[in-house]
This record gives structure tokens, C-alpha cells and sequence, in this order.
């Protein structure tokens, strides 16, 4: 007899291939994964050409790509983890895989990580395509940029656990991420970056959890971030992340309401 | 690993569990299993049998009283006990996209010392549905599936929450014998059921579970032998209950009177039977639709429902 022991890792894995699978053949959250970013940034595009962005410091290219970005944190890992972990949930799959040998974490992890790798690929992707498309100059502090993009990789798949939370059948899931998908694009500097709007409003959105995202993808690229505004922005991005840490903790339903 | 025959693999004690709305559903539950045993729960729906199993399988926290699974708590010490145990829930629990291959390859990659999947598949009858998607299964082959499941890591301790629901008699039987031949080879198997006859086949020991409360337990012999065995006919023409010989002298417990049908409870089957076959040879009438049978399962389960429904039922239990 095999006597083969398993580790979170490989447990983690066999779930993660699994979920990839279904993925790919949930057609409707596919497209809207895979599509919805790619066109957006478009539609950005546009309304970018009518601000007045040299003043305040900007490029097309310095717009668009962190708003690309954030699509594709939205779209291909929050909402879709959303609408995944809720289905999950209500086939009793979660359920199940609590009877194994699968800790909790490793169930919500391991179920996130298609989707999250899906926003790193995607986000790569549309970084290479701006730099070549929109002629962006080499970014000076890329770190910067990649730094934001793992945190909101991190903190999306948070808040997506935490709203599934919420969300008691897979059509709810179609509805309960749109709050925070809305006030993300338009409150933390994705469609409308925060250097235009009046300092007040601005200075209440720095509180959003997509904002210090936005902030520090778009500082590795403009390059004129201080050092000071980089730590608060990492800071507001940690304090989310740790909050949905302890609110699935708290409030996450591993088995549909009867 | 040395296999103790007397060592008991789950000791419940006590047992209580409360749901969010304050719904006991599991009201002070004591039993316990030992090596290499088959214990039934057996109960009508909503007697918190799942709500049992669903505690010792560690899912949740119990309110109150303690469980070891095994020697461990199942629910605060999850890593020590989920290696050694398999678990087949009441339904489903399985991705509907996922073709029975995926998912058995998915579960084995999450237990350790899985075995190879198409040999537990096999096992199941599954071999020929390797490609085909959960959500084409029938009810039954996704029982087949999840029992499947329940095998890849080759349990000591194997939960089955109503594994036969929506199997054929065919496949009944089938997954019946499987579970015996894992007792046989020392899987101490816990499984609830509201089939009486597939407790009265597999179950070594079993407890009759009534509004989160045990009402009975023992091995089936123990249970049914405290239940009268039952004898029913058809009176003749022109004959009345009074005609029969004195039926206390009989052995007879009790009697009723439907129409002209005659059912007797009695504790001495063979004195009452022969008693009234010798009578009714003599009067020279024949007992139309005569039916003698022995008391079962059945009788026990319906005689505690009653009897519960009817007031205080205290909790009968036999040595074993």
C-alpha cells in the first residue's frame, strides 16, 4: 500500500487544478473574466483623452494601465471567486471537503488560486500590451507596481471570501460583488484618478480598499511617489487585508442556509 | 498496527448539539464502537442522526458532551483523525462540471495514502463512468461516487450517511456487501439508514434514535427480542373473535378485530400459532390469508415511535 502523505501544498494543488478545470467551463464568468478587462481600458481610454491629465502629472498610459489593472483584479478575481466559492458552497462541495483532510484555509486558498492566477497572468499581459501600445516610458520604480498588484491580489481574494459570506445563493452572487466593483472604479482612481478630484473627497477615497492598489501601480510608473505615501498605501492595503482575515473568520458559511 | 478487539474507535458521551434558531436536535446521545464493528443509527427523519454523524465526523462543535474518534477529538484535533477516516455525507458534494475521473483524482490528491483511483472506482462500478460529468450521474452513481471517495484513503474509521438512498435493490445489495467485507477486514464502520433491512443485515450493534434522544440500542437480535411476533388471518364465515380458543391461554398479548381480520401480538409465536392451528383443524375451517411472522426490526422501530409519541420513553439498553 502507497503510503504517501499529503502537504497543504499538495493538497492545495489537487483542489487548485480542480477549480481551474471548472473554470474553463464556466463560460459566462470566462468571459466576463477574460473579456471585461481587455475592454474597458478602452472606454477609459476615452474619457482619460478629455481631463486634463498633464496637469495633474499624468500620461494615457499612466490612466489606463493601473484602470486595466484594477478590471482585472474586479472582474477575473473578485467577482468571479465570488460567483465560484458561492456555487461551491451551495453543491455542498465546501462541505465536503471539510470531511477531508483539507484545513480551512487550505479550502479557501486553494480555491482562490485560479482565480488569482488569473489576474496576475492577465495583469502582466495588459502591462505588456500598454508599453507597447501607448508608448510608456520605462518605468522608474516597477517594484512599486508589482508591490500594489500582489497585495490586491491578495486583498481581492479577501474581500471576495468575505462577500461570498454574504451571499447566500449563486444568483445573489450576480448582484452582491457590484457595490464594491462601482465604488472601486469610481472612487479609487481607476476611471478618475484621485489627483483630479477636490482634496476632501480625494482624501476619504485614499481609504478605499482598491485606492492604495491603484496608487502603487501607478507610482512604479510615474515614479513620484514618497516614500511616505508609499508606506501609508501600503498600510490602508494591509488593514483590509487583515480585515477580511478576521471577518471570514468570523462570518464565513461553509454550508448553505436551510 | 495491533488491533485490540475490545478498543472502542468512538466513544460518544452526552452528546448535545443546538442549531443558530435554539432547535436541539441532539439531546444527550451516549454510545460507543468498537474495532472492526458495524453500528447502525437508525430513526425516522429528523431524529438527528445526521445531526449525530455530522458532529463525529468533526464538521462542527458539539454544545455539549464529549466525543472521541479514534482517541482524538474530531472536531479540535481535525489533522490527527482526518487521515484515518472517510467520510460519505448524506448528498452530494461534488462540483456538477467535474467528470467522476476529475473528481476522484481531485479527492486523492487531498488524502493520504490514496489509493490508485480507477481501483476504487472499480470497486463501486464506476469503471465505465470514468469520463462521464457528475451532473449526468444518477442519484444512485453519485451515492456509488461519494462511497468511492470515501474508500481512497483506506479508512480505519468510515462514516456512511445513508450510503443506499437512491440505489436500486441491485446496487443495495452490492454496496451492502462491500461494507461487509471492509468489517471483515477490520473498517469499524458508523452508518446511518432508514432502511430497517439494511441494519438487520450489516449492523453488528445499533441504536434506535427518536427526537435527538436514543431510545433503544443493541444488536438487532436485542432489539427485536423484546417485541411481540405478530399473527393476522381472516376469520370464517360465521365465526366471531369469541369462538377462537381463550387467547391468554394462547400466549396472546394483545388483539384486534378489523373487519374480519384477526391480528394477534404475542411473545410465544410457536404456543399461539400452534394453538390456533390445532383449533382451527379441529372446527374444520381454513384461516384465510394466514400470516405468522416473528418480531423484526420494523416492529421495534414502529412500537418505540408509537410509544414516544404516546409519552415517556426511556432508553432500553441491552448488555453486549
Amino acid at each position: 500500500m502507497s503510503t504517501t502523505v499529503t502537504t497543504p501544498m499538495s493538497r492545495m494543488t489537487a483542489l487548485a487544478r480542480a477549480e481551474l478545470t471548472l473554470l474553463g467551463r464556466t463560460k459566462g464568468t470566462l468571459f466576463a473574466a477574460l473579456f471585461v478587462p481587455l475592454v474597458l481600458p478602452v472606454s477609459a481610454r476615452e474619457a482619460a483623452g478629455e481631463m486634463d491629465l498633464a496637469g495633474a502629472g499624468l500620461t494615457i498610459g499612466t490612466v489606463v494601465l493601473p484602470a486595466a489593472i484594477g478590471f482585472s483584479l474586479l472582474f477575473a478575481v473578485y467577482s468571479a471567486l465570488v460567483g465560484s466559492l458561492v456555487a461551491r458552497r451551495e453543491e455542498l462541495v465546501l462541505k465536503r471537503l471539510r470531511t477531508g483532510e483539507l484545513r480551512d484555509g487550505e479550502i479557501l486558498a486553494g480555491s482562490a488560486l485560479p482565480a488569482a492566477a488569473t489576474g496576475l497572468v492577465q495583469s502582466l499581459l495588459l502591462a505588456a500590451g500598454c508599453f507597447v501600445l501607448l508608448d510608456m516610458s520605462a518605468p522608474p520604480a516597477v517594484y512599486l507596481s508589482v508591490l500594489g498588484l500582489l497585495l490586491g491580489l491578495v486583498m481581492c481574494v479577501g474581500l471576495a471570501t468575505v462577500t461570498a459570506s454574504f451571499t447566500r445563493t449563486s444568483e445573489s452572487a450576480q448582484v452582491t460583488p457590484i457595490p464594491l466593483m462601482f465604488l472601486s472604479v469610481m472612487a479609487s482612481g481607476m476611471m478618475v484618478p484621485l489627483e483630479i478630484l477636490p482634496e476632501k473627497v480625494a482624501a476619504v477615497c485614499e481609504f478605499l480598499p482598491l485606492t492604495p492598489v491603484m496608487t502603487l501601480v501607478r507610482g512604479g510608473f510615474t515614479g513620484d511617489l514618497s516614500a511616505g505615501e508609499v508606506l501609508g498605501a501600503v498600510a490602508v492595503a494591509v488593514a483590509w487585508t487583515a480585515f477580511t482575515v478576521f471577518a471570514v473568520r468570523r462570518w464565513f458559511r461553509w454550508e448553505p442556509r436551510r | 498496527m495491533e488491533a485490540n478487539e475490545h478498543e472502542h474507535v468512538i466513544e460518544v458521551t452526552d452528546l448535545r448539539r443546538v442549531y443558530g434558531g435554539g432547535f436541539e436536535a441532539v439531546r444527550g446521545v451516549d454510545f460507543s464502537v468498537r474495532r472492526g464493528e458495524i453500528f447502525a443509527l437508525l430513526g425516522t427523519n429528523g431524529a438527528g442522526k445526521t445531526s449525530t454523524v455530522e458532529l463525529l465526523e468533526g464538521l462542527a462543535a458539539p454544545a455539549g458532551g464529549r466525543i472521541r474518534v479514534l482517541g482524538h477529538d474530531p472536531y479540535t484535533e481535525r489533522a490527527a483523525v482526518r487521515p484515518r477516516t472517510g467520510v460519505m455525507l448524506q448528498e452530494g458534494g461534488f462540483p456538477s462540471e467535474l467528470t467522476v475521473a476529475e473528481t476522484a483524482r481531485m479527492w486523492a490528491g487531498c488524502v493520504s495514502g490514496a489509493r490508485p483511483e480507477l481501483e476504487v472506482l472499480t470497486l463501486v462500478g464506476l469503471k465505465t463512468k470514468t469520463g462521464v460529468r457528475v451532473k449526468q450521474l444518477s442519484g444512485g452513481q453519485r451515492r456509488r461516487l461519494d462511497l468511492a471517495l470515501a474508500l481512497l484513503g483506506d479508512p480505519e474509521v468510515l462514516f456512511l450517511d445513508e450510503p443506499t438512498t437512491g440505489l436500486d435493490p441491485e446496487g443495495r445489495r452490492e454496496t451492502w456487501e462491500l461494507v461487509s467485507a471492509l468489517r471483515d477486514r477490520g473498517t469499524t464502520v458508523l452508518l446511518t439508514t432508514h432502511y430497517l433491512e439494511e441494519a438487520e443485515f450489516l449492523a453488528d450493534r445499533l441504536a434506535i434514535m427518536h427526537e435527538g434522544r436514543i431510545a433503544v440500542t443493541g444488536t438487532p437480535a436485542e432489539v427485536t427480542a423484546s417485541e411481540p411476533s405478530r399473527i393476522s388471518f381472516e376469520l370464517p364465515e360465521g365465526y366471531f373473535v369469541g369462538d377462537l380458543p381463550p387467547l391468554a391461554e394462547l400466549g396472546v398479548s394483545d388483539h384486534t378485530v378489523d373487519g374480519r381480520t384477526v391480528r394477534l401480538r404475542t411473545h410465544e409465536l410457536q404456543r399461539a400459532a400452534t394453538g390456533l392451528l390445532v383449533w382451527a383443524e379441529r372446527a374444520g375451517v381454513e384461516l384465510h390469508r394466514l400470516d405468522v411472522r416473528s418480531a423484526s426490526l420494523e416492529e421495534a422501530f414502529l412500537g418505540i415511535a408509537k410509544e414516544a409519541a404516546a409519552g415517556a420513553a426511556p432508553t432500553k439498553e441491552y448488555a453486549a
